[in-house]
């Protein structure tokens, strides 16, 4: 059973098309992309994934539950975790505070024990905080815990969102653009982090415009193009597909090159 | 344990509750203590509506209202109004359970809503409550209010007509909610509120169920205007619908403004600053103006002086007298984000595409 089904999904946003009767599956522990032109849909199918969007017809299946346009809270609490396109830290928190929220769905402590600080809270708190300084040092940033998000370079608040989607423990991550922004050295780094995070036991979904980063950490690719998926397969399958080449450089050219 | 030990922060704490432990001893005037004894209830209420607005970041105007619940709850059970007299110290629970229920009942209907529209619906119910207890006079009296109300007694001691138990009652309960709000900070939901207060969107993504969150922050800092409204109104020995106004939802605001939205020391130097410049600095400077000659009336003119101090404070200081680390980096980091962009524009535009 894969751990993430989509199974005829369509999303529409008034007239437009957004996800056209979209069906894949990730099969737990691997590590897989989705690709295709700006404005495909890819982000939609990450919002649909976690239930920001309820579509318009076909399921979402995770983990074997149907989770189609469950809260967004709970979809995270059953083990989804994700990173932003354009970085969505909470800017004025730590970098430690910002993991140890992370950590929300994990935690037990309800309001009476938040209130007077049980020792059954204190004990949660401690080892919340030791979890969350291990996650830093795992994406490298345990030295400036105490410094707020906002203040992080880019490529490291990239590294501190996902730390942050780590402390959920989840099943699946799905990383958007990961790559963004980011100069050589970091795509490097962060092609090991992403497979450091399968190591972990984390299934890996992301959206990602480099080819260098998709084409070396992904295991299977999706492609979008106007809502609809145009090909999948292995990376250098996908890479040969004169639909993808189509989609990405236009059908003259396409043409040209059959 | 040495004293080495304990952390600067509780320190501090304990310096101050004994300074204000001392103050009316040191005043030794009755007039003194009762306004140290008001001010001490706008501690309690700024510290409450500290909850929803600065560590939630739910604008509410309308906070007044959850004080005249608070205040109401009290007359009502605990005056001759229906005969009933349940003991203050219970009461104090109850009074505050009943402000929780109404700050859920209160803030369910804006969970939607932000900023601008959340401010707009809590004005409009800092309006409607008073409103309401003005017009169900068959239950409250209608304009008069409720009188008589009881006086708490405290181990076979009735509080009586002076002010200094009312004092020392308020002064333990805003050393309760001092360690009430700090620990909330410090925790699970603390987190929470300020996740949702920075991102709604991303703290839904971490698991946290907005609805229930917020509706927390509502509870919990309404629970603390139940703790003022007893105080408060077993002090005054009277509730009346006038003292629940706009006016009075806007003071509280502006003593987390002018302390340091978030901060709990900061909402505290806030509310007693604003106090004192309400009960003594401006009859005084009123009393000064007369003696050098200046028929200049200050305290008619407060309102003026309370918005040319809000204004001053916005252009100079916007972070409060004594602000949060965070609150500081927040409204300073605007100035930083123009120089920033540009830079930031050179460095990405191009890996961007």
């Amino acid at each position: 059973m894969p751990l993430l089904a989509l199974d005829h999904v369509t999303q529409r946003f008034g007239g437009l098309l957004a996800v056209s009767d979209l069906s894949f599956a990730i099969d737990a522990g691997s590590i897989v992309a989705m690709i295709g032109p700006n404005g495909a849909g890819k982000s939609t199918v990450f919002n649909v994934i976690t239930g920001i969007y309820r579509p318009a017809s076909g399921r979402v299946a995770f983990d074997g539950t149907d989770v189609t346009g469950r809260p967004t809270s709970t979809i995270a609490a059953l083990g989804v975790a994700r990173t932003f396109q354009n970085i969505r830290l909470f800017a004025f928190m730590s970098a430690l505070e910002n993991v140890m929220t992370g950590e929300h769905a994990r935690l037990r402590a309800n309001l009476a024990d938040s209130v007077i600080h049980t020792p059954r809270q204190r004990r949660e708190e401690r080892a919340a905080r030791e979890r969350a300084m291990e996650l830093l040092r795992f994406v490298g940033l345990e030295r400036s815990a105490e410094e707020y998000a906002r203040n992080f370079a880019y490529g490291l608040q990239r590294r501190l969102e996902i730390a942050r989607a780590l402390a959920s423990e989840p099943k699946l991550l799905l990383l958007d653009e990961p790559a963004a922004g980011m100069n050589p050295v970091e795509k490097r780094e962060l092609v090991a982090l992403i497979r450091a995070i399968r190591e972990r036991g984390v299934t890996v979904f992301l959206i990602e415009h480099d080819m260098s980063v998709v084409m070396e950490v992904s295991e299977r690719v999706t492609v979008l193009d106007y809502g609809e998926k145009i090909a999948e397969g292995a990376p250098d399958e996908v890479r040969r597909d004169p639909r993808v080449i189509e989609a990405y450089l236009g059908a003259e050219t396409a043409g040209g090159a059959a | 344990m040495s004293i080495a030990h304990v952390p600067p922060s509780v320190r501090t704490a304990a310096i101050a509750f004994a300074v204000a432990l001392a103050l009316p001893f040191a005043g030794h005037n009755a007039a003194f203590t009762n306004f140290l004894a008001d001010a001490g209830a706008f501690v309690l209420l700024a510290l409450g509506l500290n909850i929803v607005v600065g560590f939630a970041g739910l604008l509410d105007l309308g906070y007044a209202a959850f004080f005249a619940i608070g205040s109401y709850a009290f007359a009502m059970l605990a005056s001759p109004q229906f005969g009933i007299h349940v003991p203050f110290w219970l009461l104090l629970f109850v009074a505050s359970a009943i402000a929780a229920v109404f700050g859920i009942l209160l803030g369910a209907p804006t969970l939607r809503l932000r900023g601008d529209y959340l401010a707009i619906v809590t004005l409009g119910f800092g309006e409607i409550v008073p409103q309401t207890f003005l017009n169900l006079s068959q239950w409250t009296g209608g304009p008069n209010g409720i009188g008589t109300l009881d006086q708490p007694v405290f181990f076979g001691l009735r509080f009586g007509f002076d002010p200094l138990p009312y004092y020392l009652l308020i002064l333990a309960l805003i050393a309760l909610a001092v360690i009430v709000a700090g620990n909330l900070r410090r925790s699970r939901l603390g987190r929470a509120w300020m996740a949702i207060r920075e991102d709604e969107l991303a703290a839904a993504h971490m698991g946290i169920n907005t609805t229930t969150t917020k509706l927390a922050a509502f509870a919990m800092g309404a629970s603390f205007s139940g703790l003022a409204g007893c105080a408060y109104a077993s002090k005054l020995q009277l509730v009346s619908p006038d003292e629940f106004g706009f006016n009075v939802s806007v003071f509280i605001l502006v003593m987390l403004v002018l302390g340091g939205m978030g901060n709990i020391p900061g909402v505290i130097v806030g509310s007693v600053v604003l106090s004192a410049l309400e009960r003594f600095i401006l009859p005084q400077g009123t009393n000064v103006m007369h003696a050098i000659g200046l028929n200049v009336d200050l305290t008619n003119s407060r309102y003026l002086i309370y918005g040319v101090i809000l204004v001053v404070m916005m252009l100079f200081r916007p972070e409060g007298l004594l602000p949060s680390r965070q609150r500081k980096a927040e409204l300073h980091a605007a100035d930083a984000d123009l120089t920033a962009a540009a830079h930031e524009q050179e460095l990405y535009s191009g890996a961007a595409h």
